[in-house]
């Protein structure tokens, strides 16, 4: 791995500037045909963009606060000294805009789309109290490795509205999974909004052969510090109900980095948590601009399992992990 | 006595205003106690509103594409995006707004449309729903210059004006026909009109239904039809039964409005891209319509009309497509086109019948005139000749 990295393209723009602080942009509800003053022109596409803007503030989430809003639950000790780490997850009905303009009636865990990214450290105890506010039977159907009362398919931890129930299993193995509601029909419960990303960091006790590599994924470690990490979650939404998506985005809001390039420090690597979730379509890419990364299926690994230009993620099952981009 | 007379006419007269009054009043307390105390309120289960767009018309040119939709709904609907080939595109709306039901507005595009292939635009309103408008075949559309004016009405001329010249050419010689052959002339006129009384109806009934919702496009079509049949029908019989000339003039104006809505058709096509006019096209609306001249000199072969009788039925019946050529291609939608369509079909039904009663006063055999022979083939005649000619214009 190069020591130096930094990222390029259509939805990262390399700054000198620190995080997701907000960026000033010209462009939205331009004029036909205007071009608006992007900080790379090479990124432009031109008048083939939604017009206007999305209220965050209405929504109650924003895009890009998103990519590195983590959910680390509350963390105590159990009896035999392990680690337990509980998130609260509620699901409630609410309506998001979607792109400029256009409102959709979502179904949201944490009121936002998608879901909290919840983050553990492998070997820990997790518990997720769900209580269900919404009009419709959910639940929280994990990927990963638990127990099948833990699953959280019809039978096993489906939760009826106003009910509550508390999945409990242990974080194995690491990588970066996703969850899901998984109440029937489940087509239609998923690309309503129900779903989120769901980390792992691996123990770096438990993986002595590539300790670096594990610390440097760990939350909260100084070796983590080092690395830009972003959480991307891949959705659409089908606004007509024929089986077709309307609007393709990450994190909800369709053409938000387009207008809003994602900021990062030059010279400190990225990692990039992958989730796609797109519903309806068989497949979907992931591609950068003018660079190569390391590529992690499900992130199960602590050594790239491809080096590529662009991945096609399957949606529902496929998720991929960690990316890590090199200047090229 | 004198003086209470009045007085009594003008107490009834306001007694009478009373009860005019009283149901207008109640129903405007009606009206308003729906409209405050909601008592409909029960019926809304959150569904959302019901919402309908209709593509008027489609401009493409140097600045990109121009949409003129018409807003359906049951609440003012809003434009959130608009997609073109499934690419979110920046576009302008004017008036900008939530467009009310019934109203209009333009989209406008800075799409880089490419000549002669099929574009989709879907625009996508607030609440999700998409409407779908097809672009079959991308033309710059018609300007109002004046070789495009000129140009349209050469089309115009030759499929409206030329054939009917045509075919009062064929007076000098139709004139020395007997009595069998005037039926069959005749005859022959209420079997062409009778194909373009079904063309015209069904044609219009077709565009109607790609107008707005608003303008309840069927029921449109027939009313207009009817309204302008009986219309000529009075004016037509308000000193006896046309004969002669004036027969002669109510079939070139039904043949003219016919032509009027055929050029809108025509012309709109035109602007759509949809119909590349050929040359074999044009030739085949032309031979089309040779008939209607024929048609028009049937009942003067006894009269001596003059020369500028002959240009201005000529002008009445075949100039009609030259501004519907121009009006179609530059400013027209669906509606304006059927409505077209239905007034002429209202003038063809007229003619037919009146035709029909100058056949049966000149045969002196009433309604049997229709089962003699002549009369059985010049019927037949007309209407297959004009199905067959028909073959050549649809593609």
């Amino acid at each position: 791995m190069g020591g130096l990295a930094a990222a390029g393209g259509t939805a990262i723009c390399t700054s000198a500037t620190l995080g997701q602080e907000q960026a000033s942009h010209a462009g939205h509800a331009a004029p036909a045909g205007a071009t608006t003053q992007d900080p790379m022109p090479a990124m432009g596409h031109g008048a083939m963009m939604t017009v206007g803007d999305v209220d965050s503030a209405a929504n109650g989430f924003d895009p890009t606060d998103m990519l590195t809003d983590w959910e680390t639950g509350t963390v105590s000790t159990l009896p035999d000294g392990r680690t337990l780490r509980t998130f609260e997850m509620r699901a409630e009905d609410r309506e998001i805009e979607i792109a400029p303009g256009i409102k959709f009636p979502a179904w949201t865990y944490n009121g936002r789309v998608p879901g909290p990214a919840l983050r553990a450290k492998e070997g820990e105890r997790l518990r997720i109290v769900f209580r269900n506010y919404a009009s419709h039977p959910h639940s929280i159907h994990f990927h990963g490795i638990h127990a099948a009362r833990m699953d959280g398919v019809p039978g096993a931890g489906m939760v009826d509205p106003g009910d509550e129930f508390i999945y409990e299993f242990d974080a194995k193995p690491f990588g970066c999974h996703l969850y899901h509601c998984h109440a029937m029909p489940l087509r239609r419960h998923i690309h309503k909004g129900m779903y989120g990303a769901f980390v792992i960091d691996p123990d770096p006790e438990r993986r002595p052969e590539h300790v670096d590599v594990a610390r440097s994924r760990l939350l909260g470690t100084p070796e983590n510090a080092g690395w830009q990490e972003l959480v991307m979650v891949m959705n659409a939404f089908d606004t007509n109900f024929d089986a077709e998506n309307e609007f393709y985005a990450v994190n909800t809001v369709a053409h938000a980095f387009m207008k809003r390039p994602i900021r990062i420090v030059k010279g400190k690597p990225v990692r990039i948590y992958l989730v796609n979730v797109i519903e309806f379509d068989p497949i979907n890419s992931f591609h950068l601009h003018a660079n190569f990364f390391d590529y992690y299926d499900q992130g199960t690994t602590l050594t790239p399992t491809l080096n590529r230009r662009s991945h096609h993620p399957v949606p529902g099952t496929a998720r991929h992990s960690r990316i890590h981009l090199r200047r090229a | 006595m004198n003086e209470t007379l009045p007085r009594a006419a003008i107490r009834a007269a306001k007694t009478n205003l009373v009860w005019l009054a009283l149901p207008l009043i109640a129903f405007a307390i009606a009206v308003a106690w729906i409209l405050s105390a909601d008592p409909l309120s029960g019926f809304r289960n959150g569904a959302p509103p019901i919402e309908n767009l209709t593509f008027e018309r489609t401009v493409l040119d140097d600045s990109g594409l121009r949409l003129l939709v018409r807003a359906g709904g049951s609440e003012p609907m809003t434009v959130a995006q608009v997609q073109v080939d499934d690419a979110y595109w920046q576009f302008t709306q004017d008036p900008s707004g939530p467009i009310a039901r019934g109203r209009a507005a333009w989209l406008n595009l800075p799409f880089p449309w490419m000549l002669g292939e099929a574009h989709a635009v879907k625009v996508v309103t607030n609440t999700g729903a998409t409407f779908v408008h097809d672009i079959a075949v991308a033309v710059p559309t018609p300007q109002a210059t004046t070789g495009q004016l000129r140009l349209q009405a050469l089309v115009g001329i030759i499929v409206g004006i030329v054939p009917v010249a045509v075919g009062l050419m064929f007076y000098p010689v139709l004139r020395g026909v007997g009595r069998d052959g005037m039926a069959f002339l005749l005859s022959l006129t209420i079997g062409l009109l009778g194909f373009l009384l079904v063309d015209a109806s069904a044609e219009a009934l077709e565009l109607a239904g790609e107008a707005a919702a608003i303008f309840q496009g069927p029921v449109m079509v027939v009313l207009a039809g009817l309204g302008s049949f009986l219309l000529l029908i009075a004016i037509g019989r308000r000193s006896g039964a046309p004969a002669g000339l004036a027969l002669s003039t109510y079939i070139a104006l039904g043949i003219g409005l016919h032509n009027l809505g055929e050029g809108l058709a025509i012309g709109a096509a035109f602007a759509a891209g949809s119909a590349g006019l050929g040359t074999f096209l044009v030739l085949g609306f032309a031979l089309h319509n040779v008939t209607e001249g024929i048609g028009i000199a049937a009942p003067i072969l006894k009269k001596r009309p003059s020369i500028w009788t002959f240009i201005g039925l000529t002008l009445l019946a075949g100039g009609p497509a030259v501004i519907g050529m121009w009006l179609g291609s530059l400013a027209t939608s669906a509606q304006w086109s059927a409505l077209a369509l239905a007034v002429g079909a209202g003038a063809i039904l007229q003619v037919i019948i009146e035709v029909g009663a100058y056949l049966m006063r000149q045969s002196e055999r009433g309604r049997d005139v229709f089962l003699t022979p002549p009369v059985l083939a010049g019927l037949a005649t007309g209407a297959a000749f004009m199905f067959v000619t028909a073959a050549l214009v649809n593609i």
